[in-house]
């Protein structure tokens, strides 16, 4: 372990799923304190702290639950990578050796039902939202439509990787869906967009993580596990980027936020995809795993179709993805997922995801969250 | 539907000025990138010397889904979900433009194909049948003969 090392010491979960009475805010002190007693260290002790949520709440009105302690406290609110920024703000502080204990936290809480914003905080006109084009659902549906007849993806491996994810989830107390579904039940639910089902999207949800990180002495000191975070890095989308919300995109194309911050951690972990043993990937519906995994270099483009069927990315296979069942099984609390699978990377680097722990002691863990309008985040752990 | 009698959805996205409906696109004068709709710099370069250009009115489809569950309202104009009609949409490729975003007039799904010939046309735009307010959308042409590659 060197001085630079920043490490997780300390992860804490709020369960995923509905929550009747239960505010944002109170499952994001929830998962802090739990990660904080994971660490063993004390709130007081925290000198950093960032977090938040897409529709939640500020999250640094939570430390008046945790206590008023005077800790910087930056509120994030970056989409989907609402976690991932709020992970790489700590990392660099903690590097930088401005902190030396730092607290991240991701909540959320949404409605039943597709998401319904409002154009103009698109930047977009209003026609764009009456006439039926402001849908999320709508844009995985042709990404995958396409991506699907250039690289030969069956409909049948769409709803396998579905009905991985709840059989992932069933193995997992915090997960929303913890009912196992055939392929067969899987495709033939309720057609939402073509070619993706019911099944085959993950569901706006609740839920909440939280993670310690240290450094120096306090990362050597630790009586956990050591889990160092070897980098994480975040990128938006450039020109030519197909994403969400998109009235019209080039013709011309060009690496997508998630290839380009997957490169950029990796390059900077001095880590390659071939050496990850388990990866967490945005699974916002079925297709985007499989997408993902080519975009995040995990594999090549056109590979996915065998992958799967082989079993690789099962937890016994030879890439486990999405072992706590992902964005699929636990729903998609918009600012909690992204540390959510930094979470499930924890457990599993330390050998502790019980009745779901991949065989075989892993050493490295990925972790790649995508979202609106074209952010995205990776991580890359180690232990 | 003729233009003579109809109102656009929104200012400045589609013009029946000059006969069959175009889409009002931008284009850059320094790297030549189009955008839909118009917008005020390039999203390329960043250059702001853009000026409007009228879209093509053919293209072929890039990709395309349906929309089988009633959007919520707001932002949807429609809030009766019992009324509910699925439709299509995807984005059709202008050659040498842009890919658009559009609603489509076909919501078979076995009708469509990646690939396929498109022309914009209007219809009517949901919610709006009754005061004759329209938006764009495209719809399937038929093929053209095949000239043995010469055409």
């Amino acid at each position: 372990m060197s001085a630079e090392d920043v490490g997780i010491i300390g992860a804490g979960i709020h369960p995923f799923g509905r929550h009747p009475g239960v505010t944002g805010l109170q499952m994001a002190a929830a998962a802090a304190r739990a990660a904080l007693a994971d660490a063993g260290v004390s709130w007081q002790e925290i000198d950093f702290a960032a977090g938040g949520s897409d529709a939640a709440g500020n999250a640094d009105t939570s430390v008046s639950m945790l206590g008023l302690t005077g800790v910087p406290f930056v509120n994030v609110r970056n989409g989907c990578a609402t976690g991932g920024s709020a992970l790489t703000m700590a990392h660099a502080m903690l590097r930088a050796g401005s902190a030396d204990l730092a607290l991240v936290v991701g909540f959320d809480k949404h409605p039943p039902g597709a998401f319904n914003p409002d154009p103009g905080d698109w930047g977009l006109g209003a026609w764009y939202g009456e006439t039926g084009l402001m849908l999320t659902t709508q844009f995985f549906a042709m990404k995958i439509q396409r991506y699907m007849s250039e690289h030969g993806i069956s409909s049948a491996t769409l709803a396998e990787v579905a009905a991985k994810a709840f059989r992932n989830g069933a193995l997992n107390p915090n997960a929303w869906r913890r009912k196992s579904l055939t392929a067969q039940e899987i495709l033939a639910s309720k057609m939402v967009n073509h070619p993706l089902t019911q099944f085959m999207f993950c569901s706006p949800g609740e839920g909440a993580a939280a993670l310690v990180l240290a450094r120096g002495a306090r990362l050597r000191g630790s009586s956990r596990p050591p889990v160092l975070l070897r980098s994480v890095a975040f990128r938006t989308r450039r020109f030519g980027s197909f994403e969400v919300f998109s009235p019209s995109v080039a013709i011309e194309s060009c690496p997508s936020p998630t290839a380009e911050a997957a490169a950029a951690a990796f390059e900077a972990a001095g880590i390659g995809p071939g050496d990850v043993d388990v990866a967490q990937v945005q699974d916002t519906e079925s297709g985007a795993e499989i997408m993902h995994l080519a975009e995040t270099g995990l594999c090549q483009h056109s590979e996915q179709e065998k992958l799967i069927a082989s079993g690789a990315t099962e937890i016994g296979g030879r890439l486990p993805v999405n072992t706590d069942g992902g964005c699929l099984a636990n729903g998609e609390p918009i600012g909690a997922s992204g540390l959510r699978q930094v979470h499930e990377l924890v457990l599993q680097l330390r050998g502790d995801a019980g009745a779901r722990q991949v065989p075989g002691r892993p050493t490295v863990g990925f972790a790649h969250v995508y979202g609106a309008p074209g952010v995205s985040a990776c991580a890359v752990l180690s232990r | 539907m003729s233009g003579d009698s109809v109102t656009p959805i929104a200012a400045g996205l589609f013009t029946v000025a000059d006969g069959p409906v175009r889409l009002i696109g931008s284009q850059c004068a320094r790297c030549g990138t189009v955008a839909f709709p118009s917008q005020p710099s390039c999203p390329k370069c960043t250059s702001v010397d853009v000026t409007q250009r009228l879209l093509a009115r053919r293209g072929t489809l890039w990709s395309w889904t349906i929309q089988c569950f009633p959007p919520k309202s707001p932002p949807y104009a429609v809030d009766d979900p019992g009324a509910f009609e699925p439709y299509g949409l995807g984005y059709i490729e202008l050659p040498g433009e842009v890919r658009v975003e559009a609603r489509l007039t076909e919501a078979d799904p076995d009708r469509l194909r990646i690939g396929m010939p498109m022309e914009l046309t209007l219809v009517p735009a949901p919610g709006g049948e009754t005061q004759g307010v329209v938006t764009y959308a495209f719809r399937p042409v038929a093929e053209e003969p095949n000239h043995g590659g010469t055409g």
